[in-house]
């Protein structure tokens, strides 16, 4: 059929009269490539919120005693650092961002299967930080972010309600996320792109999006329990009143341990992608790939029990949940090493992309095999609460989920925004983080190992040192952090106009306008190839290709 | 990557001009970003079906707390149970399966295109949920009065006849479960006492948890009913178009399938 196209107008561009026009093309948009800028924009900031709470734990710990915060504000500060991170940050932030912005793009749809509902997903993130947030200034919540009970539940005098609600509410607004994803693959694609065809970004998309609708009612379900048990003091985890707080503790994580993929899974995706293109190959091991996404989504549920080897659970049941979390290792070790085999032989681009790539393998792996050190059992009970454990979850989230997540916006910024970034500071701050990382959470693990208990603001005189090498770490980081917040700012303005595609990368999203048509496809296309269709000698052309000054 | 091919006449307008956009070639309710009836509707069932998924796990949590509790106190739960109004749970799981029925006759009616059948389908719906709703409402209002020391609500309202012995159900800091009669195995836990200390308490919390978050399920349902009989009596349904009907009706048999599961769960344990 005769299409009838305008020429295409980038999502971006308004012909709104008015200014107030103008904020209602935004705030009523069911575009969902400017939901993820409005998604965008609201977890950035509370990613700079969390942020400003950790370097308050930071800067409390560079001295033994507790002489810039008394114990109880310092349990106010990291349980705000957690709570934003976690339930604000790492949990919608690559999902909800890049996913909202590139799931309909790749699978060559013009928009979600469910556009409204994905505005309204938007407004209950907001809606649930602003819980959080009111809960922070009204005096904060000091239970850390995990809410055990009974503490959570009687014993704290903090805004764990207000707390507690906002979480639930943002939970809604994943599951609402999550329900498009999964019905936007199955029944958005476009004509012959099978599931084997699609970009593996998707693919773990799909996979976090089965975790988030399976396990985000469970926490919702518990967090309302306590809730209720606190507001009319009813017993239903309090041991004084028949209740059972290790429940709770099974209820939480059967969540909460699922949610750490939830946070790294799409940053799988985002590592495949970025890997296969600035190696000008197709990746190893598609298949193998695909599916360790959805092993790793299926068995992250039955490892909850490696969170409570302490908790007086009995002796069988730790041994069989850590036999399974070992064998969550063999899924994630598959995408390694098929990461890995993608780069040998590989034309490979030092842009800033590849090197937060680069970067999260390293991070990840060591992240990931201290993961294995505490699903034994005997390890575990040694560490427990200490250090060690920090250091290995921040591995895995700040080294796995930021890295991937600053690269995935770098490597898409140009397609959001139409303007390429300057590259130089790129290279230099995707540097800064990776050492600032290291700098602030590899003596943590040393700290751990000595005995250093987590949620402590006094400690002996002897960790001293490491915890100022740590404090020190985190400035580094925070600049690294600061440094593409100002010139991804200035591309806006400054930028070189990128064009439709500057990476020479495969993928529908590359096939339109940067930025995209407002309905994103003039024509639906139809796919006839593979998601990573660089032709076998690509890497060997593009390396006899390159000269000095080459963008690639 | 991709070559490209037809479509349906092409959507470039900008985000506002949804509403004047032209609809040759499709039927009014087909959306902008779908390209067929045929994948909207997939969309939307699929959709549904996922958020069932989500409203079991919702559930799942509290019959988890459930499972754990029982297995702690079989004795204490069978015993408990026998406080509970039985005949008006069963009452109300008639009539709830039978506004099951009456979704389903309803979705059949929309598929043959019976505007007026299914305006009256959803209507005895709608009057059969607002029976269980009052139905709930005056067992929950039984246990409040106990707890006020009257026998039925309307002896509490009127300050008629008074409660025998002492009984609050409520969970909370008056709960009182009255001394066990006689003979059962629950006298082995005599070290337990009936006030609110007791796991007695605990098989009320989740009834009143898991039957009050029903009932919201339920005010939840109504409303997608009446939304449907709305847009039926506006006509919006034809035997090619009634995918709203379909996943409103999924939503019900959701509510009445969770609550086949607590009617025996609560009444029945004994």
């Amino acid at each position: 059929m005769a299409t009838t196209a305008l020429p295409s107008r980038g999502y971006l561009e308004d012909d709104t009269p008015t200014v107030w026009a103008w904020i209602k093309s935004w705030l009523f948009t069911v575009d969902h490539k400017r939901i993820a800028i409005l998604y965008l924009l609201a977890i950035n900031f509370y990613f700079l919120l969390g942020g400003l709470a950790a370097s308050v734990v930071r800067i409390e710990l560079i001295t033994p005693q507790g002489d810039l915060l008394s114990s109880d504000l310092y349990n106010r500060a990291f349980t705000l650092h957690g709570i934003i991170m976690v339930f604000f940050f790492l949990i919608p932030g690559i999902p909800a961002v890049l996913g909202n912005f590139l799931i309909p793009l790749m699978v060559g749809a013009r928009d979600m299967a469910f556009p409204r509902l994905n505005l309204f997903s938007w407004y209950l993130y907001m809606i649930g930080g602003i819980f959080a947030l009111s809960a922070a200034v009204f005096g904060g919540v000091d239970t850390g972010w995990t809410f055990y009970t009974p503490f959570s539940s009687t014993y704290s005098n903090s805004n764990v309600i207000l707390t507690i609600a906002g979480a639930f509410v943002m939970g809604f607004s994943s599951i609402a996320t999550g329900v498009n994803f999964i019905v936007t693959t199955h029944t958005m694609r476009a004509p012959g792109l099978t599931w084997f065809r699609l970009p593996l970004f998707v693919w773990s998309s799909y996979a976090t999006s089965l975790i988030i609708v399976l396990a985000t009612p469970v926490v919702g379900i518990t967090l309302l329990l306590v809730a209720i048990e606190r507001i009319w003091g009813v017993g239903i985890f309090d041991p004084a009143l028949g209740g059972d707080p290790l429940l709770f503790q099974h209820l939480f994580w059967f969540y909460s341990h699922p949610a750490v993929y939830i946070m790294i899974l799409p940053g799988f995706g985002v590592i495949s992608e970025l890997i296969s293109t600035f190696s000008r190959k197709r990746i190893f091991g598609y298949e193998f790939i695909a599916f360790s996404s959805m092993a790793i989504a299926i068995i992250g549920f039955l490892v909850w029990g490696h969170h409570m080897f302490v908790s007086g659970q009995s002796v069988y049941a730790g041994l069989v949940f850590s036999f399974i979390t070992m064998l969550v290792a063999i899924p994630s070790a598959i995408k390694v090493f098929n990461w890995t085999a993608t780069l040998y032989k590989g034309s490979i681009s030092y842009r800033t992309p590849m090197l937060y790539a680069l970067g999260f393998i390293g991070l990840f792996v060591i992240g990931g095999l201290t993961g294995i050190f505490l699903g034994v059992v005997a390890i575990d009970i040694h560490v427990t609460d200490t250090y060690f454990v920090v250091a290995h979850f921040h591995y895995v989230m700040v080294g796995g989920t930021i890295m991937a997540y600053l690269g995935g916006i770098h490597f898409w910024w140009p397609k959001m925004t139409g303007r390429m970034y300057n590259e130089v500071w790129g290279g230099i701050s995707a540097l800064i983080i990776f050492v600032g990382f290291n700098m602030t959470f590899f003596p943590q693990f040393v700290l751990g190992y000595l005995g250093m208990p987590r949620r402590y603001h006094v400690y002996p005189q002897e960790f001293q040192v490491l915890h100022v090498l740590s404090s020190a770490g985190s400035t580094v980081l925070a600049i690294g952090f600061i440094i593409p917040l100002v010139y991804l700012t200035l591309s806006l303005w400054k930028g070189k106009l990128a064009g439709d595609n500057p990476w020479d990368a495969t993928g529908l999203e590359w096939t339109v306008s940067s930025p995209p048509p407002a309905h994103n496809f003039d024509e639906i296309p139809v796919v006839t190839t593979e998601a990573y269709a660089y032709p076998p000698e690509a890497a060997e052309r593009d390396a006899a290709a390159w000269r000095p000054g080459s963008p690639l | 990557m991709a070559t490209t091919t037809t479509t349906q006449g092409s959507e470039v307008q900008g985000h506002e001009a949804h509403a004047d956009h032209g609809h040759a070639g499709h039927g009014r309710e087909l959306q902008h970003h779908f390209e067929t009836a045929q994948q909207q509707k997939e969309a939307a069932t699929l959709g549904m079906w996922v958020f069932l998924v989500t409203e079991l796990m919702l559930f799942g949590g509290i019959f988890m707390a459930y499972a754990v509790y029982r297995w702690a106190f079989p004795d204490i739960w069978a015993e408990a149970a026998h406080h509970l109004n039985t005949p008006l749970g069963a009452v109300n799981t008639v009539v709830l399966l039978v506004s099951s029925l009456t979704v389903a006759l309803a979705v059949n009616a929309a598929e043959e295109g019976r505007n007026k059948r299914l305006i009256r389908l959803l209507g005895v719906t709608m009057v059969l949920g607002v029976a269980f709703l009052g139905i709930k409402a005056y067992e929950y209002s039984e246990k409040f009065a106990h707890c006020a020391g009257y026998k039925t609500p309307f002896a509490w309202a009127s300050g008629g006849a008074p409660l025998g012995e002492t009984e609050c159900l409520v969970p909370g800091r008056a709960f009182v479960f009255p001394e066990a009669h006689g003979t059962t195995a629950a006298d082995a836990h005599n070290e337990v006492t009936p006030g609110q200390g007791s796991p007695y308490q605990l098989f009320y919390l989740l009834y009143f948890i898991s039957t009050g978050l029903h009932a919201v399920h339920m005010l939840i349902g109504l409303s997608i009913v009446g939304m449907l009989t709305f847009m039926a009596a506006r006509g919006v349904f034809t035997a090619a178009y009634s995918t709203p009907v379909e996943i409103g009706g999924l939503y019900w048999h959701l509510i009445d399938i969770i609550w086949v599961f607590l009617f025996p769960l609560f009444y029945l344990v004994h």
